[in-house]
């Protein structure tokens, strides 16, 4: 009786979560499967088409420059979101003056919503009076197309987005490098490690889990960008900054009433993030059994 | 040593004042030895200033251009080069975007949804977290891992069918339909629990004895110990919630129902450029402010994640 009381009091305190996850996150999961296989305007019954949506986003000129935009992207933000913020890091953990200040300033993009961030370098990416251009010509260089040209375009788009986002990033790895026990680099150094040395042997190997998470992390949120081609390019030049995720939009919202496509287009992503992470997985498992 | 020693005697005896070594309280991947050596410490003051300038040039300087540039006339703004600092400032274009913008009704909206918001999280959230981790009921194990297994999921995936299921609800263009999807996280359930496991059972044992009911527990007990959680907890929901732009882009369609970010996102395009810096700096203070005061909450919050688990 007593079990069964305790029992019936914690779903009581549970219910209100359990309905919230099950509407709102469970079942969107199984809707995103059984929508890429239906076409539906939110307001006549839906009905089965079979692979059709399936079908239609692959025949979609855009579908195979949306999968290499987002590949290409996600290389170059891992290259700046990655490098960047981890030797930002190192180089702070060094520093023992005004370490309050850079964490401070690191963060402060962070804070910003994203769409304050994206605005302001939309205006300094203005070929004409923007401020990226006024810097090159004052150290006399020609200026650039920046947004308005396709081999720029998503260089641009991942500069604004490892600016508004390295600064989690950066702080996370600083917590990592305070983790490291002091007797390691002091035995390195008994050894005669350089400093190059220490960080290949010691710095590395003791922050190698928090930079595989981080690793697959960014890569699942840099597969997803979606804020800065709607914002600042709307997919152009000549289709040159389309992601899935900007596709899958437009499926849904402008293409008209393609929510069974654009479910289509989730199910591949989701497909191809399952493919990453398993893939890592196997990467860090061979990886720990020759460490082993 | 020796060395060392005659050398800093040889130096003062030619009269340099020797300076205050550079103080180490951790050690880090350079030893406080190499540091204050002669050339250890100018390179470090040479790195430190490097990193000072580049860092403030890199994250400080396009929030000062952002301001100045609100500051200035259309006319100086499309001059050039450019003025770094703006010849005759004026906040015109800070009244003129609350105008066109209708700034005040956005950020009524948008705060009237990051507290309503937080509220609803709170109580589901805070209330699931203390089921699982005091109440302990059958299959909570199970219940746990199905909320933790929706972190897996990339947002952008579910966010189709997600509009589909509020679009279904009728919650379109209802605050409720931010509101509930934002309370099944997962994150703070896992966060919430964790801390919850970490208060003593002695102290609601000590509670129940005394005849509170769980209710009573989860209020005079559980949460007044849990105020650190509860803060950065709260802290990043509502931070993330005015911060958000894809899902409210959605929902929140009605011109006089969006926030302030969606609302700037709609009008940007059609309006001079010193204005919309103007809205951005609005946009923007808010959020800035929270983290002025409460750093140390955001960044203990941001590291609480990963450090132990």
């Amino acid at each position: 009786m007593r079990v069964l009381k305790r029992n019936l009091t914690a779903y009581g305190f549970l219910c209100a979560a359990l309905a919230c996850f099950a509407v709102f996150a469970w079942y969107p999961m199984v809707r995103e499967f059984v929508l890429s296989f239906q076409r539906t305007n939110l307001v006549d019954p839906p009905v089965w088409v079979g692979l059709d949506n399936f079908a239609a986003v692959v025949r979609d000129p855009a579908f195979g420059t949306a999968w290499l935009n987002t590949l290409a992207f996600t290389v170059l933000a891992l290259i700046c979101g990655y490098a960047v913020p981890f030797g930002t890091a190192l180089v702070l953990n060094e520093l023992r003056h005004a370490r309050g200040y850079l964490r401070f300033v690191v963060y402060l993009p962070v804070m910003l919503p994203p769409i304050v961030a994206v605005l302001l370098f939309r205006w300094f990416f203005d070929p004409g009076p923007g401020l990226f251009n006024q810097i090159l010509g004052l150290f006399h260089l020609p200026g650039l197309a920046w947004l308005d040209s396709s081999s720029t375009a998503l260089i641009s788009l991942v500069i604004v987005s490892t600016w508004m986002n390295m600064g989690s990033a950066t702080l996370i790895y600083l917590a990592a490098l305070q983790n490291i026990p002091s007797e390691l680099y002091e035995a390195a150094e008994l050894d005669g490690a350089g400093i190059l040395a220490r960080i290949r042997h010691v710095t590395i190997p003791q922050t190698r889990l928090i930079l595989l998470l981080m690793l697959m992390l960014q890569i699942v949120a840099t597969m997803q960008v979606f804020i800065e081609p709607y914002m600042l390019t709307g997919g152009g030049p000549e289709n040159a900054t389309v992601t899935v995720a900007y596709l899958m939009y437009q499926f849904a919202f402008t293409y008209g009433d393609g929510y069974g496509q654009a479910g289509a287009l989730g199910m591949m992503l989701m497909l191809a993030l399952l493919v990453f992470a398993a893939f890592q997985l196997r990467l860090t498992r061979d990886d720990r059994e020759v460490t082993a | 040593m020796i060395s060392v020693g005659a050398r800093a005697s040889a130096r003062r005896a030619r009269g340099g004042r020797r300076p205050r070594p550079i103080e180490v309280r951790f050690r880090t991947i350079v030893s406080p030895h190499q540091l204050n050596s002669r050339w250890g410490r100018r390179i470090y003051w040479a790195v430190l200033l490097t990193v000072l300038t580049l860092s403030t040039l890199a994250f400080v300087f396009p929030l000062y251009w952002m301001v100045t540039g609100a500051m200035k006339s259309g006319e100086e703004l499309a001059r050039m080069p450019p003025t770094l600092v703006p010849e005759a400032p004026t906040l015109d274009a800070f009244a003129e975007a609350w105008q066109l913008f209708d700034i005040g009704l956005l950020l009524r909206n948008t705060a009237f949804y990051a507290l309503g918001g937080w509220l609803v999280t709170m109580a589901v959230d805070v209330s699931a977290a203390y089921a699982l981790s005091k109440l302990r009921p059958a299959l909570g194990n199970v219940v746990l891992g199905a909320m933790l297994a929706t972190l897996m999921v990339p947002p952008m995936v579910v966010l189709i069918p997600l509009y589909v299921t509020v679009s279904d609800l009728g919650l379109l263009n209802n605050p409720w339909g931010l509101w509930l999807p934002a309370a099944a996280n997962g994150f703070n359930i896992f966060l919430l629990k964790r801390f919850f496991d970490s208060i003593p059972k002695e102290l609601v044992e000590a509670a129940r004895i005394d005849g509170a009911g769980p209710l009573r527990v989860l209020w005079s007990v559980i949460l007044p110990v849990s105020r650190p959680i509860l803060g950065v907890v709260s802290i990043f929901t509502i931070v993330t919630s005015f911060k958000d732009f894809v899902w409210p882009l959605l929902v929140m369609t009605d011109s006089d129902r969006m926030t302030i970010s969606v609302g700037l996102s709609q009008t940007a395009g059609a309006v001079p450029q010193n204005t919309i810096m103007a809205g951005l700096v609005i946009a923007g203070i808010p959020t800035i402010i929270v983290f002025f005061f409460f750093q140390r909450h955001i960044m203990a919050g941001l590291t609480a994640g990963s450090s132990k688990g």
